[in-house]
């Protein structure tokens, strides 16, 4: 293909010097460009992450961030954590809810969603996808497709009668074949999403609900809070 | 074409046309059909690429005496996947939704042949100017491409324009446009309009040869 030019052989150390020279530059370059949108990013992180809240649990007008202290009790937290939680204040001060982010695989990354959890109704009351990387046309359905949404205008996520773990794991069943308010309706061409999405509400609901049933009275509204 | 006069406007002007990258070099091919299925995603896609050529065309360019033959592609790619990472910040600076979007395609720009191509056919036997005016006419190319191809996959598989609903409410959606697949349909069909027009001109082309 190329015929060989009359070029001297190139001297390592040439090669050497446009590598690592090349490859500081592009470190340096990489470290402005992050040192300086940095801020940015995370302040469009925050904003994004209190509309969801709004979105999943309208009535939101305050919250305060929870996490679980060494004792296992609930606590409040100034940590940032990889999955928030937080329980939710309405206009007068009381209790609205808990809002859950929670994480697991599906079909092609991991999926982070968010979640509302209402202690009255003991359901599962607003959800939505925060990130997913799901096959656009099919997985990705989870997000726009009315009768799987429906289901999460009250998902059933009662306690058993000790408190100590759900009454019913949530499970995804096929299309149509939902009997149960615990049950997820899935979605044909978005099996393996459905279900995924199914087992990651069931697992941190497993884990928190018990936690948020027995402990959110305890927590204050706190001047902490971040309104909205 | 060494021999001809190059004028800097035919730097420009040819990847919008004559040497398109996705209509007439095919380069690219993997966010033209996967993140095309809307208007919005089509541009911000061909912006962000055009964006990396610019700046990995200028790089190259200016770099061209100090980087050595033998090693030259490892440095290009050093050199892309640099102002990729840039724009991947830059856009989530941006708008997390529109990240959202594109997804994983962002992180695939630093594969897109075409701007390794560029760089190696061009920019690296340019001066800086000529290889920014190139990068800049590839680029613009590519994006209209895309958007061309984003036009037409929204308005069929989702009856909208950057979302601004163009058909009345009964309108039933292609669905298969906004799928994979569809991209295929929708590249096919610019494809073919593209080779009618080439082939046309080149007709009517000789037959002024033939008459004068």
């Amino acid at each position: 293909m190329n015929v060989p030019d009359q070029q001297p052989q190139t001297s390592a150390w040439s090669m050497y010097r446009a590598i690592v020279g090349i490859g500081a530059f592009c470190a340096l370059v990489i470290v402005v460009v992050f040192q300086s949108t940095a801020a940015r990013i995370r302040d469009n992180q925050e904003r994004f992450l209190a509309a969801a809240i709004a979105e999943v649990l309208p009535e939101t007008r305050t919250t305060v961030a929870v996490g679980l202290a060494e004792d296992g009790r609930l606590v409040p937290t100034t940590e940032t954590l990889a999955l928030p939680v937080f329980l939710a204040f309405d206009e007068s001060g009381q209790l609205a809810g808990a809002v859950l982010t929670a994480m697991g695989m599906g079909y092609q990354d991991n999926i982070r969603v968010l979640y509302a959890y209402s202690f009255e109704q003991n359901a599962i009351v607003g959800f939505k996808i925060l990130e997913s990387k799901e096959t656009p046309g099919l997985g990705d359905r989870v997000e726009i497709e009315p009768h799987f949404i429906a289901n999460f205008e009250a998902l059933d996520a009662s306690l058993s009668a000790d408190g100590s773990a759900l009454a019913n794991p949530i499970v995804t069943v096929k299309q149509g074949e939902k009997t149960d308010p615990w049950q997820i309706d899935g979605i044909t061409g978005a099996t393996i999403t459905s279900e995924a999405l199914g087992n990651i509400l069931n697992n941190s609901a497993s884990e928190w609900v018990p936690v948020l049933e027995r402990d959110a009275d305890t927590i204050e509204r706190g001047d902490r809070s971040n309104g909205q | 074409m060494a021999s001809k006069e190059v004028t800097s406007t035919d730097e420009f002007v040819k990847g919008l046309w004559r040497d398109n990258p996705v209509f007439i070099q095919v380069l690219g091919m993997c966010p033209a059909l996967a993140v095309s299925n809307t208007a919005l995603n089509a541009l911000a896609m061909g912006l962000a690429t055009t964006f990396v050529l610019l700046m990995s065309g200028l790089s190259v360019s200016l770099l061209r005496n100090f980087i050595p033959r033998e090693a030259r592609i490892v440095c290009y790619i050093c050199i892309i996947a640099t102002f990729v990472t840039s724009v991947d910040y830059l856009i989530m600076a941006l708008s997390l939704e529109l990240h959202r979007a594109l997804g994983a395609f962002i992180a695939l720009i630093v594969v897109n042949c075409l701007i390794l191509g560029r760089a190696e056919a061009f920019a690296s036997k340019h001066k800086p100017g000529r290889a920014l005016l190139d990068g800049l006419g590839m680029g613009v190319g590519f994006t209209l491409a895309l958007l061309f191809i984003g036009v037409v996959r929204e308005i069929l598989g989702s009856g909208s324009l950057f979302g601004v609903a163009v058909f009345p409410d009964g309108f039933q959606t292609w669905t298969v446009m906004v799928l994979p697949s569809g991209g295929f349909f929708a590249m096919a069909l610019w494809l073919l309009i593209v080779n009618r027009i080439k082939q046309k001109q080149a007709a009517t082309a000789k037959t002024v040869e033939v008459t004068s």
